[in-house]
Parts: C-alpha cells; structure tokens; sequence
C-alpha cells in the first residue's frame, strides 16, 4: 500500500535505506517497477537527496527509512529541510504497534524526536488509513508554507498477508489547515500607493519567492519600477544575478551595495523573506529610515523579529500579480529625478566596493576565482549545491545565478556533509544539466561515504572541493574575535582526494594553479558521464568580506581584513 | 501582561505534545494549562495562561494557528471573557479552633467542604485564580497538607463562540 500510494502520488525516486521494520515495504519495492529505489549509504543522504530533489523541482522529496538508528540519522536531514521551508516526506519504519513503547528492538520515538522540526507528523494507526495519511502528508509538506512531513508506519500496518481496500484519494480537506491563497487586496492596494512615493526603495526578497514560483512576477514588478533587488541567501535566483538592477546578496556576508541600499533606503519590500537574523544584524539599528512592506505566506513569519508597516499574508506569486496590475495603472509614477539619483548613489557604492577581492597578496589561489572560474564555464546555468562554510558564502557572492532553483544550500540550518547527496539528488533528476558540488575538505568528508552510492548509480556529478586544509569560516570568526587562536579548525591527515575517488572509480583531478583551473574544469565538465572530484588549493588565509560587525546595523561591514565601513 | 489562550484542537494522539512543544521549543512561558473533550468528541478544547508582551502573544497565537491539529485560537483577554479555576485543598482540622476558622473562611468565598476527618478539612473553591490565591493567603494560621488546581478555564461573554 505504502509503494502503491507513492506510485499514485507520482513519485518516481524514493531515496532510503532498508531495515527491519521496512521489510514488508521493501520486498514490495522488489516486485514492482514504478517507483525506483536508490539506495544511499547513510539516511542522512537519503533526506538530504530528497530535499534537493524538492529545492530543483518545488516538489516534495521523499526519504524511505527504518526505525530507531535509521530515523535518527534521517534527524539532521529534516531539520535541514525544516529550516528552509523545504517540502518532503519522510517515511520511517516503526517496530510493531503492540510493541511500542516497551523499548524493543531499534524502537525509537520519532513522532516525539522529530516534533519540532517538521510541519507535521502522522503515526498510522491501522493499514487502511495508509493512502488517505500519504496523500495528506503531500498535501500539508506541499501547500502554504512548505516543510516536511513525518510518516511513522509500524511494522504490522504493512504486512503483506493481510489485505485491505485500497483506494487513492483525489484530494483531501483538513478541517484545521486552510493556506491562504491570495492577499488581503487593501493592503495590497497600500503597499502599491507606498512603493510608488518611495525615493529610495529596495526589493528584499527570499527563499519564498523560489518555492512560491514568483520569480517571474517579481522581475517583472521590478523592471517596471526600476527599483533595485537584493536577494538572501535562499533567495538567489529570484532575480537575474547578471541584471543591472541586482545588487547581490545582502546579510552577514551581503555586497556592499546592498546592504548599504537597505540601511539608507526609505521603502523596503520584502516578499518571501523572514528577516532572519544573519540578514537584519541587530534589529534594534536595522534600516532606521525605512518603511517596511512584507509579503509572507506564514503570518507568523510577519514582525517576527522586525516591526512592519504594511503586513500582507498571501502567497508570494499571487500577491506580485496584483501589485503589477496596480503598479500599471496606476496613474502616479515613481519619481524619475529621485529613482535617478538613488541608481547613482547605488551605482557609486558599487564601484567603491562591489565584487572586490584581492588577488595581489598571495601566490596562492583564491576561492572566488574558482567560483568566477565555475560561473564562466557554466554559464552561470549550472545547478550549484553548496556545502557549508567559507565556500558557501563564496559561491553565493560570486556565482550570478541568472534562474531560480539553481543554487541549493543549506541556508537555515546550515547543514555540513549537505551538498554531496543535494548534488546526487538534483543530478538524479536532471540528467543532462551541469550539477556542481562546491565544498571544501571539512564539508565534503562528512558525507564521502556517498561516492559508492554515485558509483552504483551512475551519477556524474562535479565536485569542486575547495581545500584550505582548515574549517575556514571557523578559523575566520577566530582570527577575528579570538586572536588567530585557531583551535581545532585545522585538518590534519587529510586523505589523497585524488586516490580516494578513484577507488571509488570516479575521476580524481588536482589543482594547485590558477592559470590550470579554467581547462580542467572545462574538462571536468566535458567528461560528461562521469564523476569528477576537483581537489582544488585554495589559499587558507582568505576571508569572506563584506562581513557585518556583530551587533551593529546593516551598514557596518568589515570590507577587508583592514579596512571597514 | 497574562493573557488566556483558548485553542480548540483536533482530539488526537500527539496533538497536546505538538501545543506544549511549541511553547517549550519557542521559549514561551505556560503559567497553567487545561485540556478535555468538547461536546463533540473529535475536538479538544485547551486553555493555556501566559506571560508576555503584545508581540510575544502574537507570535505564541500566530505559531499555535500554525499546527496542522490545532482549528482555532483566541486570546481571550482581547474581549469580555470569564475565566475560573478550580481548587481542592486539605488542610489540618485538628482543633474546634482551626475547624470554626476553616469553615468560617470556606463560607466567605464560598467554598464547600467536600471531605472530612477528625483530622482534616478538603475544601473546594472555585473562582478566578486571583480568589484562589487569596483564599490561601487568608488561611493564615491552618496547616496547608496538599492543594490541587485546575489551572485557568475560560469563556468569552455574550454571543462571542468558540466553535467550528
């Protein structure tokens, strides 16, 4: 019934690892053809694939893991997917329902483990109510603001000699959870007459805007208006990273550009964005002249953290459209003189600061040129699944994302040991694209294991493996809060990467110079059925800059090791 | 300021954990909790009593919206409402003196001895948790061997109704 549903859902991946508990499931994934199986080396991966799957694609991933240490491991993937509204199910087995409770073999409570990190749990009570709980489960993981869903079935619920009916259903209603589907149309009506006055505007948009299918509305909105467009972390994508009018990242590690347009600005419009606190700095100094719209599907993302003027609860999509109807017929225009002067200042910010990194003081590689190198030889087309890190942030800064669900990382949680299976995952489902893991050696090393599941199934992915020899973001907050005390971020006996992936019978590739990088990742990408592993050396001194000074405002940034705002 | 919670939720197993994890999870504070069937079974109705400025409440009624058991919410203190709470409590009735004083207390607000002992008084008392405490407060001189409260059950005036 379990593969049945899936089947009947539309699901033609599920990503798992079989035990005791699933059994039943497994041997009916045996006898049938529809839905295929991949099987991972550890379940973290098998979450992490399926994430992926849903971040490229907008819908749900689905894991298949047992009970006890299977759904613990599967624990770091939900909450990854949780953190950054990532729609999934996850189906975990659970020992015999007349057992729970009574501390059996591989029983764990995941119902009570996995509370908080997902949108919602089901624990089936009787096999009957198997297909209506999977249908539920898409609905709620896939509906309003996305998450993941928990589906812990005991094994007695699936055993295979007793027979129930069995009937799909169409659709389902929850008395309880009703999405909004579209914004209040006055405040929507507000938000245009105040985004219309404004003299200094920036768009703030997020991850919302990606799995809301907005990008088109929201460049569209922003062309009409001529307003400048910064993107967080999650929201890359959202708006052509090569357009004049984006102003790159903003937060933590933002451009300079934007978070000083945000500081000074007078009229934000934020739209599938939660002003989280690695974007806003300390929110008692955030963006003191503005005014500040917000477009969420999750009311309870609206003032959260920061007090709005103009709440609007819809969906991202929905509400954009009828800002654009508003915004052209509307008989007042911004103001061209103020719009004009406003591009200038950001225009001068941008020549002073923007993109900038130094070249000059060092043999050594840096980081950015690689994912320049990355951005150029792709195009900047290329499906980019980051680990966690100081390359994270590099690839964020430096690759022009021109089209949404293209960069896929672990925004909320930050998840090390992410990117590999998020790679597999999207490469899985995207045969013919470009699909690059950029990592680093700590990264990377916590989910290696996932090359032999690459080699069974042939997935070619690239890996870009930016080796400091150090945890750089670590050893960065060291070396400016804790006097270069770099304790424990360095890696010692680290392996022979090259050797390594060739064991697995990949490609191993080594780097030491930057006048080799662009033909060898030319022909790392021209191999195209096979996986490419870049040990790439970078130069393990280097920091991302901008970087905000902690508990200050939007605008002050440390923009070199020496110099700041 | 405290605030009175009134969540109707789905009767299901796993529904109470979801609303006391979420104030645990998201650092609210719960001065006292209440929870049974309604009149029709599949729904529960819960009072939670809370702590916390206009935006902390916003955010516990915007975060308890949320959960896929939970049907509606109100904060019942926005309006005209009746909260009570229930208290059972055993006190030491050894002498005719502490007897007459218990008694003579219990009548003032309006409190039933439900049971008795040579030994000992268990009174009940209902009213607002404020009249609760003071209750105690003005039992000065009696031994007080356990007490049971039922934390805060509310209701909104007039035509107001919580329902589906």
């Amino acid at each position: 019934m379990v593969i049945r549903a899936l089947r009947d859902e539309g699901v033609k991946y599920i990503y798992g690892y079989p035990g005791g508990a699933l059994l039943h499931v497994y041997d009916a994934i045996f006898q049938q053809d529809d839905v295929q199986h991949i099987l991972v080396r550890h379940e973290q991966a098998a979450t992490h694939m399926a994430d992926a799957y849903a971040r490229a694609t907008g819908k749900a991933g689905v894991a298949l893991v047992t009970s006890g240490p299977g759904a613990t491991n599967a624990v770091t993937g939900i909450a990854t997917a949780y953190m950054d509204s990532i729609p999934m199910v996850v189906i975990t087995g659970q020992v015999m329902s007349f057992l729970i409770g009574e501390d059996a073999f591989q029983e764990t409570d995941m119902i009570g483990i996995s509370r908080p990190i997902v949108k919602h749990s089901f624990s089936v009570q009787h096999p009957e109510e198997i297909p209506a709980t999977i249908k539920k489960a898409f609905h709620i993981a896939q509906t309003g603001r996305p998450g993941p869903v928990v589906v812990d079935i005991p094994k007695d619920m699936t055993t295979p000699t007793e027979r129930y009916e069995y009937e799909y259903p169409k659709s389902v209603k929850l008395r309880s959870y009703n999405p909004v589907n579209r914004g209040h149309s006055g405040q929507i009506k507000k938000a245009v007459d105040l985004l219309l006055s404004a003299r200094r505007p920036v768009i703030y948009s997020g991850g919302g805007i990606i799995m809301g299918d907005a990008h088109e509305e929201l460049t569209e909105l922003a062309q009409a208006l001529n307003y400048p467009v910064t993107n967080t972390l999650m929201g890359l994508g959202g708006y052509p990273g090569m357009d004049r009018q984006f102003i790159g990242m903003l937060g933590m590690h933002g451009s300079y550009e934007a978070n000083m347009a945000m500081h000074h600005s007078d009229v934000i419009l934020a739209v599938g964005a939660r002003f989280d606190d690695r974007v806003t700095n300390a929110v008692d100094k955030f963006c003191p002249t503005s005014k500040i719209i917000h477009v969420d599907i999750d009311p309870a993302s609206i003032s959260k953290t920061v007090s709005v003027d103009i709440p609007i609860v819809g969906p991202a999509k929905e509400v954009l459209k009828e800002m654009i109807q508003l915004v052209k017929s509307a008989k007042e225009q911004p103001d061209a003189e103020a719009n004009k002067l406003w591009w200038e200042q950001i225009d001068e910010w941008r020549a002073r600061h923007g993109g900038r990194y130094r070249t000059d003081d060092s043999e050594l590689m840096k980081p950015q040129q690689v994912i320049e190198t990355l951005c150029d030889v792709t195009n900047g087309d290329a499906f980019v699944c980051s680990d966690v890190g100081q390359h994270q942030m590099f690839a964020a800064q430096y690759y022009k994302f021109n089209k949404p669900k293209r960069w896929i990382n672990s925004g909320g949680l930050g998840t090390m040991g992410f990117g590999l299976p998020a790679a597999m995952g999207v490469k899985l489902n995207f045969p013919d694209a470009d699909v690059a893991c950029v990592t680093g050696e700590g990264s990377i090393q916590m989910n290696i294991q996932e090359l032999s599941t690459c080699s069974q199934y042939d997935m070619p992915v690239k890996i870009l493996c930016l080796n400091n020899q150090s945890l750089g973001m670590v050893r960065q907050w060291q070396d400016m809060n804790y006097e270069s005390r770099h304790s424990q971020s360095y890696m010692r006996s680290l392996p022979d990467f090259v050797k390594l992936v060739e064991s697995y019978g990949h490609v191993g590739m080594k780097v030491d110079k930057f006048s080799d990088l662009e033909a060898a990742m030319k022909e790392a990408f021209a191999l195209k059925d096979r996986l490419v592993f870049m040990d790439i050396a970078v130069d393990p001194f280097e920091h991302v800059y901008p970087m905000q000074v902690p508990r200050g405002s939007m605008r002050d940034m440390w923009l070199t090791k020496t110099e700041r705002t | 300021m405290r605030h009175i919670i009134s969540v109707l939720m789905e009767n299901e197993p796993g529904a109470l954990s979801r609303v006391v994890g979420l104030f645990s999870q998201r650092n609210f504070n719960i001065e006292s909790l209440n929870v049974a069937p309604t009149e029709d079974s599949t729904l529960s109705r819960l009072t939670v009593t809370t702590i916390g400025d206009d935006r902390v409440v916003e955010q516990i009624t915007k975060q308890l919206n949320k959960l896929i058991d939970v049907v509606k919410v109100v904060d019942l203190t926005e309006g005209d409402h009746i909260e009570r709470e229930l208290m059972m409590i055993k006190l030491k009735a050894n002498s005719g003196s502490a007897r007459e004083e218990i008694k003579r207390t219990a009548d003032i607000f309006r409190g039933q001895i439900i049971d008795a002992t040579p030994n000992i008084f268990t009174v009940q008392l209902i009213g607002s948790s404020d009249k609760l405490d003071a209750f105690i407060t003005a039992l000065t001189g009696t031994t007080v061997l356990e007490v049971v409260r039922s934390g805060v059950s509310g209701i909104s005036r007039g035509e107001k109704v919580l329902s589906l």
